[in-house]
């Protein structure tokens, strides 16, 4: 029994050793060197403060900003500490709810269009933290940000076409909008006043 | 099925075969002691820990031992996963103060780890210490990895040698997977995945103010982000076929998988390693054409079900086309921006194929159709690519039952590459195909007849057959993806699954190694003119064939009661 039982404990113990301790450590000092601000989640930082991570999307419930995709996470939307899906079926009544729901809120903000609804900005994300849009769902939204923030909707479909992202090398993914990294640049380019408290 | 989804497949089928070729020569070299220049490098390192562990590395094993040896050491990588999780709030490197974990979620994390299946019952970010998630999950992906591999070259040894009483050195096999193949791939691969933004720290969680402050009253102005050291796990997490995410929402996570690129690079390492062993197969039992014809009928298989995925994920919801969605973008609940229908629903089948278990998007939320794929890629039982070393012991266990098949046709005496299959052998084999359908079929019929078992179902209908059904396929197949809805993490799930995760990884592994023994001690024969030729395209057929029925005649009648019916209710009701 002994040459099962001793080759057995040891050879585990030193493997462990080797990958869950050595190995991890090995790639932290390296992400650490090479690549520190991905290694800490590509924080933004304002004035020495993180306020977000330009791959972690954020709720955006305002008219003045661009929305997000809806967010199924537990416990609110965007809950960095709880990612996850709505789980529910393609026949689930509470689905067709929902989607019912977010196209009322998104015709009641922006009324003055009547295109078909992106599918993005209906239908919840699979981590609840996506970062992005796609242009149409940006698209669909120009009209109503740049008349709240009392801007020309051309500066603003500028803006959008700024934040766009092809799919990568044209082959992978698909086009995308960063949302937060879009209200931001807004922010800057037409601060809203903070009226309602 | 769009332009970009077709070029996505072909980029991949290319790349992959690209690189598989050269990998599969190198493990080849690896497994029979002839990698030079690893060797030289880690020689040092591999003599000390043979030295240490008092290994005598020419010692060979029969088969029973070796099969002795690998229950052992998967035993005690249940057993440290369980502890690590049991006592991790008085353990180091948990600055969230993470509480220890219950008995039932333990054990079934325990077992689902050490089985290369990763199903998970937690939420990654508000459960797991990073120490229980280093030393105890990350190693397990390396381990489990390492021992498919193992058992898989064990089998290629018991074709390639004759009147032989031994398969290996177990302890030799798992230490050279481990150090030459494993890490170096891992590492490479992590820090590509770190440089991408895949996270990799020790810090504690983050918390933010959001720039929405004053209206989002849901968060009150702040989030959480987690942290952790994610990247080395991510790319063990593919490459060993693993798939047990640091996160709940696993590949979906921006932190996981931040970019189409990683996405891709991701989808590469979950094939990687099972495509080269085909070649590996062919090299050791001395005629390449023998790996290529397996290769072959796992890709075609694979293309089939990758097309069937893409296009039924890209019709979308008809019951939101109804509400005037516009669904260019196909069916988009539960799936990220980024990737985008096509490249969720690709990802989603090598996933479901390979055992991985990873998701990139939830395939609670997949339309009918495409759901049904990806429960059906589980039960061919995960041998196309399929888990690394599981997937080529599985497919050659299914090549010895094709040869069998025909032998009975055109009644002669079975033989797969020189070897007589006899009836010892059939009867292994049987029982390696038969363990995970039982497994499956009971462990459904136990949950939906219990109502602790109906008590998880999170949607009404025949959709909430199909995430038990779902939850048993994928736990007897080692796969660990999820019909994510179902609410498993509670002792009647996790001790059932726990143990059918087991048993359809030991289940499996001891019958293929008993095989490989009895293999290994029969003679070579020569190929005569009654010789059924088994690199040809009729073989390739015939293989395709045999699994297709096997999992056919196995499930259809419980595929009919879920996604079945619920695709003909979802098109009536539009």
């Amino acid at each position: 029994m002994n040459t099962l039982i001793r080759p057995a404990v040891s050879i585990f113990v030193l493997l462990s050793l080797l990958t869950g301790a050595l190995y991890p450590l090995a790639v932290t000092g390296i992400a650490r060197v090479l690549f520190p601000e991905q290694a800490r989640g590509s924080l933004i930082f304002e004035e020495g403060r993180p306020v977000g991570s330009t791959l972690i999307g954020q709720s955006f419930t305002d008219p003045n900003d661009f929305w997000g995709r809806p967010s199924a996470t537990a416990g609110g939307p965007y809950n960095g500490a709880a990612s996850g899906g709505s789980n529910l079926g393609p026949l689930n009544p509470t689905l067709v709810e929902a989607v019912q729901g977010r196209i009322a809120a998104l015709k009641a903000a922006n009324p003055d269009h009547h295109l078909p609804i992106p599918g993005d900005l209906v239908q919840a994300s699979a981590s609840g933290l996506d970062p992005h849009i796609s242009p149409a769902a940006a698209a669909y939204q120009v009209a109503r940000v740049a008349s709240r923030r009392g801007l020309d909707p051309k500066q603003v479909e500028a803006l959008v076409q700024a934040h766009t992202q092809g799919s990568d090398f044209g082959l992978f993914g698909a086009p995308r909008v960063n949302v937060l990294a879009l209200n931001r640049a807004l922010d800057l380019l037409a601060p809203v006043e903070p009226s309602t408290p | 099925m769009t332009l970009h989804a077709w070029q996505l497949l072909g980029i991949y089928l290319a790349v992959l075969l690209l690189a598989a070729v050269p990998l599969g020569r190198y493990l080849a070299d690896l497994v029979e002691g002839r990698a030079g220049l690893t060797r030289r490098l880690g020689g040092g390192v591999e003599a000390a820990i043979y030295r240490l562990c008092g290994v005598n590395q020419d010692e060979e094993m029969d088969w029973l031992r070796y099969a002795l040896a690998i229950l052992a050491f998967n035993a005690l990588g249940a057993v440290s996963v369980y502890a690590l999780q049991r006592w991790q709030v008085w353990l180091p490197l948990n600055p969230q103060q993470l509480a220890n974990i219950s008995p039932d979620s333990a054990f079934n994390t325990a077992v689902s780890f050490a089985t290369n299946t990763n199903w998970q019952g937690y939420t990654g970010e508000s459960t797991m210490s990073y120490l229980t998630q280093m030393l105890g999950l990350t190693v397990q992906n390396f381990l489990s990895a390492a021992t498919g591999i193992a058992v898989a070259v064990a089998l290629m040894r018991g074709f390639a040698r004759h009147t032989s009483a031994t398969i290996g050195n177990a302890w030799v096999d798992l230490t050279r997977v481990t150090l030459y193949l494993l890490l170096p791939l891992a590492l490479l691969s992590a820090v590509f995945l770190a440089s991408q933004g895949v996270i990799q720290n020790l810090d504690a969680y983050q918390t933010i103010a959001t720039l929405e402050t004053a209206v989002s009253e849901a968060t009150s102005g702040t989030q959480t982000l987690p942290m952790g050291p994610v990247a080395s796990q991510e790319a063990i997490k593919m490459l060993g076929t693993n798939g047990g995410g640091f996160f709940n929402a696993n590949s979906a996570h921006p932190y996981e998988n931040p970019t189409p690129l990683t996405n891709f690079v991701e989808m590469l390492s979950i094939f990687l390693i099972p495509a080269a062993l085909c070649l590996t197969f062919g090299r050791i039992v001395g005629d390449r054409r023998q790996g290529w014809a397996v290769l072959a009928a796992m890709t075609l298989l694979f293309v089939v079900m990758a097309v069937a995925a893409m296009s039924v994920e890209q019709q979308g919801n008809p019951l939101l086309s109804a509400l005037g969605v516009d669904l260019s973008g196909g069916n988009l609940e539960g799936k990220e921006t980024r990737f985008g229908s096509a490249d969720s629903a690709l990802f989603a089948t090598i996933t479901t194929l390979a055992s991985c278990g990873a998701v990139n998007s939830m395939h609670d939320s997949f339309t009918p159709l495409g759901g049904l794929v990806t429960l059906w890629n589980m039960m061919l039982g995960e041998v196309v690519f399929g888990g690394v070393g599981s997937g080529l012991y599985g497919m050659l266990v299914f090549a010895v039952m094709a040869v069998f098949l025909a032998g009975l046709m055109i009644g002669r005496t079975p033989e797969y590459l020189g070897k007589k299959i006899e009836a010892h052998d059939i009867k292994m084999v049987s029982l390696a195909i038969l363990v995970t359908p039982l497994l499956v079929l009971l462990g459904t019929a136990i949950a939906v007849l219990v109502p602790a078992g109906v008590a998880g179902i999170a949607n009404p209908g025949a959709h909430g057959f199909s995430e038990i059904l779902y939850a048993f396929t994928s736990a007897a197949n080692n796969n660990g993806s999820a019909f994510a809805g179902l609410s498993a993490n509670t002792p009647f799930y996790n001790t059932l699954l726990g143990i059918v995760m087991w048993l359809g990884r030991f289940g499996v592994i001891v019958p293929v190694l008993a095989l490989a023994g009895h293999l290994a001690a029969k003679k070579r024969l020569a190929a005569s003119a009654g010789t059924l030729p088994t690199h040809g395209p009729l073989f390739v057929l015939l293989l395709m064939g045999t699994v297709v029925l096997v999992g056919a005649l196995n499930y259809v009648p419980a595929l009919a009661l879920g996604p079945v019916v619920e695709h003909l209710m979802l098109q009536s009701a539009r």
